[in-house]
């Protein structure tokens, strides 16, 4: 969906210098394109003045609706899979789908992502099968995929590692000459709040803006690293840390699938073009736990919880659709009855997952294989099939 | 392929062993939905809900609310055909003797005590008919919790198990844990065969046969075939040193027997001159539970040595009457009728400890503990203080009866009030019982024997028994407790008089 260029203009328009420092976790200043109640803003401009905005068509928007509750079902199946024993863990992306839709639409086929372990909601929009990570957290195999097959790295559990992974792929894009056109190569790499105090996203942050790495630092804010809140990570909003790494940062409502699409084709465009990294503040909410193992009713108060509920991304993408008439009763309804006979297909599927070979271990450990690990994969495999054909 | 799937409580963070039940979404009966959500769960780390793993009907809730359940153990049955009519004998996990695999449930569960420790008689632990104790098989009783949540709920909580009121009649169980202790049948073919270490130590039947690589590899070098060998690793893992006596005595047979019935059968020692017999199944849930019982309930044991001459001359009368000539009559049960007409005098002592609040039962389901060759089982006869002798009497012969046949049902053995265990038939004088979970007064019965005892002023070779009363200290003061055993103890002593002068 929205395939062709996207309106959104970027009229380098220079903004007042902002008098009022907003702390960190104030109501903030962010991008708008739609609001809680599904209102419309026909355009909303960023801090260094550039002006966002989108003009989808009826079957983009529907689309953009579909992609969401989609996303929001296979990811409830997930947690239930969980529940039953049939996964180890999930870590449920509940509340953050439209920052996780409108970025990830917002990737031409050509961009290379590095996710989390929580964007299944990007790996979706890649077009990629939602089984795929499923079996990591299965535990049958090791959450490896061929991330240039995919355009999508692996799922990496390391908090912020993969925005140096991002830097160093994003520099070499750079150095193979892929950037400067319109159709040039741009990356993203996803993190959350707590990932921006650890050293590797400072460091990334570093790399990427001297190297004029082609890179969007896609930051999902959703108020928590596990049960740290935002003001324990900043004192400054996040997306104002990168004026200090010397590139543009933007604060959009993680929330608005619009806005988040516009912010980031904008981003990427930007750095597709060869001018640079930039950095998007995802201004969301986790409504559900941190992973399956999380209890977040032990740090947050109800009441919170209740005012993003009122935020809620699809709730506002749906009455949206509704006020505006693009679509009815029956496109819900057909919707709804996409997701749940998805999520049915994928539960199927999940179960059928095969548990590993033991011998397996030993794949994927060198390219082409090393004396010393040939020779235990082959005395293993040996030890293994003494056994075949008895009770052992 | 069965129809009726039993729902494990998976690990619901990351290595937990076990959860509690806190509210139940469902109830038997109920059709439900995929993903619905059946019950809450409190883990270590979270309190989550549970969503179904399938669509059905919600044939059987083995576990009540405030009850602490291991990961692994079935919770809930569901039937995902219900549509099907009836479920045919060999699918029906609840109430199937011969159930391949017998309802893990009630391996992990029911907690039988076993042939030795005559002191010891163990209960077949379930939600009384009064509902507040809740002894769960296996857990034994986790009063705060559990007592709070029921009390707060008001009327006991029996809805998991009401009969449904369409379903067939052998998975209509009258009490909650009627599908788990389905166990004590389904368990003597197991004990008895083979293939007993598949059952592993917690009483899960585990498919594959649990060992290490290095293990199955010894087994095989040596030619054991693992599946005869019991594990007492892990889990009911196999051990290197299991494999090793397996070899060593060939007794591989023998063990899982010795495993639930130590004392029937021959010790078989390795080179060592050591037997390891694993601690599992009914052997562990025994053990945890009289481990419970005796460091919650504060026992006391006092002791009564009576001349009961008069009574044995009373039931020789009694065996003379045409009416009883076809009838047991053992000693045992004047000591039944003693015990139930000293409770009515003394009502507090069939009573439960709950946490905040004392639970005294008007009915007496009174437990009488039975040697068989699976081990001593317990069960009770209900509401036995409204019976005649004579019916006690029945009651008595047939309970003794179906035990020894090993077909005592589950009904049976859950629900008891109040227990006597006859170690006198063992020709002992008398021991220190301890409370099965969820009783307060516990009776030992000891042999009769001639001695010398003073009577009427001169020695004289009477018959004599000594009785020894265990009860919960937290209950029954020494006071009420010596009464009720003087009560007792004058029963026998005169029963005729006692008679007359109590009812």
């Amino acid at each position: 969906m929205a395939k062709g260029d996207p309106a959104v203009s970027s009229r380098g328009r220079r903004a007042a210098p902002r008098s009022r420092r907003a702390a960190a976790t104030a109501e903030p200043e962010l991008v708008q394109l739609l609001t809680p109640t599904g209102e419309r803003i026909e355009s909303a401009t960023g801090p260094d003045g550039t002006e966002y905005r989108v003009d989808f068509t009826d079957e983009e928007y529907r689309g953009l609706y579909r992609d969401l509750v989609l996303v929001r079902k296979l990811d409830a199946e997930a947690t239930a899979l969980q529940r039953q024993g049939e996964l180890g863990l999930w870590a449920s992306l509940l509340g953050q789908e439209a920052a996780q839709v409108g970025s990830g639409r917002a990737l031409r086929s050509q961009d290379m992502a590095f996710p989390t372990y929580r964007e299944h909601g990007v790996l979706y929009c890649r077009g990629i099968d939602p089984i795929m990570p499923l079996g990591l957290f299965r535990g049958v195999d090791q959450g490896g995929w061929d991330p240039n097959e995919f355009k999508f790295n692996m799922y990496t559990i390391v908090i912020g590692a993969q925005t140096l992974h991002a830097t160093g792929y994003a520099m070499g894009v750079h150095m193979d000459g892929k950037t400067g056109t319109e159709d040039g190569e741009a990356v993203i790499a996803y993190f959350g709040d707590g990932a921006t105090s650890q050293g590797d996203v400072n460091e990334a942050f570093v790399w990427a803006s001297v190297f004029n790495a082609p890179l969007v630092f896609f930051c999902q804010n959703n108020q928590y690293a596990i049960s740290e809140p935002l003001e324990r990570q900043t004192r400054v909003p996040l997306y104002r840390r990168a004026g200090g790494f010397g590139f543009p940062g933007v604060r959009v409502d993680g929330n608005d699938v619009l806005a988040s699409y516009a912010v980031t084709r904008h981003a990427l465009d930007n750095a597709r073009l060869g001018q640079g990294p930039s950095l998007i503040e995802a201004y969301t909410y986790r409504m559900g736990a941190h992973t399956t193992s999380d209890d977040p009713t032990r740090y947050r108060i109800a009441s919170e919880v209740e005012a993003w509920q009122a935020k809620d991304p699809i709730a506002r993408m749906k009455a949206f659709l509704d006020k505006q008439q693009i679509a009815d009763d029956a496109f819900f309804a057909e919707v709804d009855e996409q997701a749940r006979a998805e999520a049915v297909h994928l539960r199927e599927r999940v179960l059928e997952l095969p548990d590993p070979a033991p011998v397996s271990m030993f794949d994927h450990v060198y390219p082409h294989g090393s004396p010393e690990l040939d020779a235990q994969r082959a005395r293993f495999s040996t030890y293994l099939e003494s056994f075949e054909g008895s009770a052992h | 392929m069965s129809r009726i799937k039993e729902f494990n409580l998976p690990d619901l963070g990351e290595g937990l062993t076990e959860g509690e039940i806190l509210a139940w979404l469902v109830k038997v009966g109920d059709v439900i939905e995929l993903n619905q959500p059946i019950v809450e769960v409190e883990t270590a780390k979270a309190a989550v809900e549970i969503p179904a793993k399938w669509a059905g009907e919600v044939r059987s809730i083995f576990h009540p609310e405030g009850s602490t359940v291991e990961v692994g153990t079935p919770i809930i049955a569901i039937d995902t055909d219900p549509g099907a009519g009836p479920v045919p004998e060999s699918t029906t996990a609840a109430a199937s003797a011969d159930l391949p695999t017998p309802s893990a449930a009630s391996l992990a569960a029911v907690q039988v005590a076993p042939a030795e420790g005559m002191v010891e008689p163990g209960l077949i632990g379930g939600v009384a008919p009064g509902g507040r104790t809740a002894v769960l098989v296996g857990y034994g009783p986790r009063n705060a919790p559990a007592k709070r949540r029921q009390r707060r709920d008001g009327p006991p909580r029996q809805p998991d198990t009401s009969p449904r009121p369409t379903g067939p009649a052998q998975v209509t169980t009258p009490a909650p844990v009627a599908p788990v202790a389905a166990a004590p049948v389904a368990a003597a073919p197991v004990a008895a065969a083979p293939v007993a270490p598949t059952v592993n130590g917690n009483g899960r039947v585990a498919g594959p046969v649990l060992a290490k690589p290095p293990v199955r590899k010894f087994a095989k070098d040596l030619g054991v075939d693992l599946a005869t060998v019991t594990g007492s690793g892990p889990l009911g893992s196999i051990t290197r040193a299991d494999v090793q006596r397996a070899v060593d005595g060939s007794t591989a047979v023998a063990e899982p027997l010795a495993a639930t019935s130590p004392a029937t059968s021959a010790a078989s020692f390795g080179a060592d001159r050591e037997q390891r017999i694993p601690v599992k199944g009914v052997r562990r849930l025994t053990a945890e539970n009289m481990s419970r019982s005796a460091f919650t309930a504060p026992h006391v044991t006092e002791f009564l040595t009576v001349d009961v001459t008069r009574a044995m001359k009373a039931l020789d009368r009694l065996r003379g009457r045409r009416e009883w000539r076809d009838v047991r009559v053992s000693p045992l049960l004047l000591v039944a009728k003693a015990v139930l007409l000293a409770v009515r005098r003394h009502p507090m002592v069939n009573s439960t400890w709950a946490g905040d609040e004392i639970v005294v039962k008007e009915y007496v389901n009174l437990g009488i503990a039975a040697a068989t060759e699976r081990g001593l089982i317990v069960p009770n006869i209900k509401d036995a203080g409204r019976l005649t002798l004579r019916e006690l009497a029945d009651a008595m012969t047939g309970l003794v009866q179906t035990a020894k046949a090993g077909r005592t049902s589950p009904a049976d053995m859950s629900g008891g009030t109040l227990t006597i265990t006859n170690v006198g038939v063992f020709g002992v004088d008398t021991g220190t019982p301890i409370l099965p979970p969820g009783e307060s007064a516990i009776l030992a019965f000891g042999a009769v024997r001639e001695m010398p005892w003073v009577h009427k002023g001169k020695v004289k070779p009477r018959q004599v028994t000594t009785l020894g009363l265990s009860f919960d200290h937290r209950i029954i003061d020494g006071e009420l407790g010596s009464k009720f055993l003087r009560d007792i103890g004058d029963f026998l002593a005169d029963p005729e008089a006692a008679l007359l002068a109590w009812t």
